[in-house]
């Protein structure tokens, strides 16, 4: 019971790391119609960004929240540069640009910061304390932590700002809301930038579980995927739900699964993904939609 | 000779490309042609996912998963089975055809970003899942494989043609690799050309038209999907042959990607694509990390690092510029410069392209 208590509690780590990069995924489906596949790279380079930071003697709690925002204005220059000239393209050349973005972006990753697996400090120490019985980690505490704060802060900037309604107006409706004169196109940029900025978070938080290098997200990645498809992947309250039950039963299923172990855990969240694709396709709380030819 | 007059352009084109690939080994070392060889096979793969990506309008970020599963069969049923390497051949595409086919009914259901998303799923869970089944697939290890030999009386014909050596393995392979590329090519001309291609564009071009006009939407998908499946199991097993060797990380993510990558920079929805495709494919990680190698102007570091983020920093970079700029591939600039360069000898008015002029109450 106590092993059990502690599986879930670490897999409630992992989740909300999972949550906050599916939630970047949702921003970015919600403002194009697009799955950003290149979202886990953006997050790897922004984690390299604030590796080089903390190693120039800069303390963690500055290099945070200075890479959270280079993250953003990342987000926004590469929203200007490489998406804008596609944005009306079909949605294969969408698909096709972010893949060579990922490419791109790893490549220029392996090339400024080389290969080698590095091991990312952490803000919290490994030590546990008890709760409910359970011996949770100081770290796991933490992560879960950082993650409930971005949620939460990303929630109230979108439903409780002028800012944030006109983003959500923009991305729902980009004729009605021009007309009303919100700039719809730097909203799509500020979208990019904010799930640059919510990615990076999840990058940095995961580094010091994984070990730093180029391909640090790729499985990440697929348990974001995992969990915004579960979620309903319009829906940012569903990636969060989503990312937690993904973490949770990805850790379950690797402890108590016979057969599954640690290397078959990418294959419980690809059964995931492709369960709801096939069973429920608008996933836990997205709505259905009716679709047009 | 009046007829030869009234034989289309290009088909010219095609026959000098099928001579000069018939001769080239006779012109190049036998490791060459071994390249040349994997170059024919990414032709082959990127051939299948132009006629999934291309014509029907599907994605599928999952390519390197069923080139591993053609390369496992073949590997599996020649170590293990000791069965005739040619004969696992088309056994291998078979069963990767059919595994394709099976797919493609739960991806009838999603939207292109779901497929994207499954497929690409597919291809980071795949290298895992060979690790698996050990006793079969022998996990991290690999299964190595003899190198085929030709056939006495091909070997010894082509030592007499050439009137040097007898046939090497790699040149077998070479014309293994050839031989099969040219009749999966004209294949794949005759589907694209006639009613299964004419369906699959029409899907591609609207579905619920295509649909309205008797077109069996859900059929001719899965059909896609299976065919598409098949080229690249065939693909998959000529690999294993020719690599001799298939471990789990010979089939990577990146495959995948870079196939992608080749069919895009071919040029979708064309014949020829797949052929630059191929080419492309191979030889552009080859050559850009090994031109700064070569290069005594760039800093010793600098090139050590490049050899291996060099190939992902120019796939990444050249995707994106030919989606914004030259969406149609290789293929689609050279047309559209042939195109402009007949306007401009012939004057601007005649285009004389052979094109019926466009209905003008269809349009």
């Amino acid at each position: 019971m106590q092993e059990l208590m502690q599986q879930v509690l670490s897999g409630i780590a992992s989740g909300g790391i999972y949550a906050s990069l599916a939630l970047a995924l949702v921003l970015i489906y919600n403002a194009m119609g697009l799955v950003n596949f290149a979202q886990g790279e953006m997050a790897m380079f922004a984690t390299f960004l604030a590796f080089t930071l903390i190693g120039r003697g800069m303390s963690y709690w500055i290099a945070l929240p200075i890479t959270i925002a280079l993250a953003f204005a990342g987000g926004i220059v590469i929203q200007r540069v490489i998406i804008r000239p596609v944005e009306r393209a079909p949605v294969l050349t969408l698909v096709i640009v972010t893949l060579g973005l990922a490419t791109l972006v790893n490549g220029l990753a392996g090339f400024f910061f080389g290969y080698l697996p590095r091991s990312f400090p952490s803000p919290f120490s490994v030590q546990t304390v008890n709760i409910l019985g359970a011996a949770a980690s100081y770290q796991d505490l933490g992560v879960i932590g950082v993650s409930a704060v971005v949620l939460v802060l990303v929630y109230l900037l979108l439903q409780r700002t002028t800012l944030g309604l006109a983003m959500r107006a923009a991305a729902h409706h980009p004729e009605a809301s021009r007309l009303l004169g919100v700039r719809v196109s730097w909203m799509l940029a500020l979208g990019w930038g904010l799930a640059s900025a919510v990615g990076a978070v999840s990058g940095i938080m995961v580094a010091p579980i994984l070990l730093l290098e180029p391909n640090m997200m790729q499985t990440v990645i697929i348990y974001a995927f995992a969990a915004a498809v579960l979620g309903g992947i319009e829906s940012p309250l569903g990636a969060v739900i989503g990312g937690l039950i993904v973490g949770v039963t990805v850790n379950l299923a690797g402890a108590y699964l016979p057969g599954v172990g640690g290397d078959l855990q990418l294959a419980v969240a690809f059964a995931i993904i492709i369960a709801v694709l096939v069973l429920k396709p608008n996933g836990l709380l997205g709505r259905g939609a009716a679709r047009r030819a | 000779m009046k007829r030869f007059g009234q034989v289309p352009r290009r088909y010219w084109l095609v026959a000098l490309a099928v001579i000069v690939f018939a001769g080239l080994p006779t012109q190049v070392t036998s490791f060459q042609s071994l390249e040349w060889a994997e170059v024919l096979i990414f032709a082959i793969v990127i051939m299948g996912l132009n006629l999934l990506v291309g014509y029907s309008g599907q994605i599928s970020l999952g390519h390197g998963a069923f080139m591993a599963l053609g390369a496992y069969t073949t590997a599996i049923l020649v170590h293990r089975y000791h069965i005739d390497y040619l004969a696992t051949i088309p056994v291998a595409g078979l069963l990767t055809g059919l595994v394709g086919f099976i797919l493609g009914i739960p991806a009838l259901r999603l939207s292109p970003l779901y497929l994207a998303l499954a497929t690409f799923a597919l291809a980071v869970v795949t290298p895992s899942l060979i690790k698996r089944p050990e006793n079969l697939t022998q996990g991290v290890q690999g299964i190595l494989l003899p190198p085929p030999q030709p056939p006495d009386w091909l070997g010894s014909l082509f030592g007499t043609v050439t009137g040097g050596p007898n046939m090497t393995s790699d040149q077998w392979l070479y014309y293994l690799s050839f031989v099969l590329a040219c009749v999966l090519f004209w294949v794949a001309w005759n589907i694209v050309r006639r009613r299964p291609g004419r369906a699959l564009i029409a899907i591609r071009d609207g579905e619920v038209a295509a649909a309205a006009f008797g077109v069996n939407v859900a059929g001719y998908k899965t059909l896609a999907f299976g065919l598409s499946a098949f080229y690249a199991g065939v693909a998959g097993a000529l690999y294993a042959l020719a690599s001799s060797f298939v471990s789990p990380d010979t089939f990577p993510v990146s495959l995948s990607f870079q196939l992608l990558v080749g069919a895009v920079i071919g040029g979708l929805g064309s014949i020829a694509g797949p052929l630059f495709g191929g080419i492309f494919t191979f030889w552009l990680p080859i050559i850009s990390s090994q031109f700064v190698q070569t290069q005594d102007w760039i800093p010793d570091q600098v090139a050590v690092v490049f050899k291996n983020a060099g190939p992902a920093v120019t796939y990444g970079a050249l995707l994106i510029l030919i989606m914004i700029f030259a969406p149609n591939g290789l293929v689609g600039l050279i047309l559209s410069a042939y195109a402009r360069l007949r306007s401009r000898l012939r004057g601007v008015g005649e285009r004389g392209t052979g094109q019926l002029p466009p209905d003008p109450q269809t349009v």
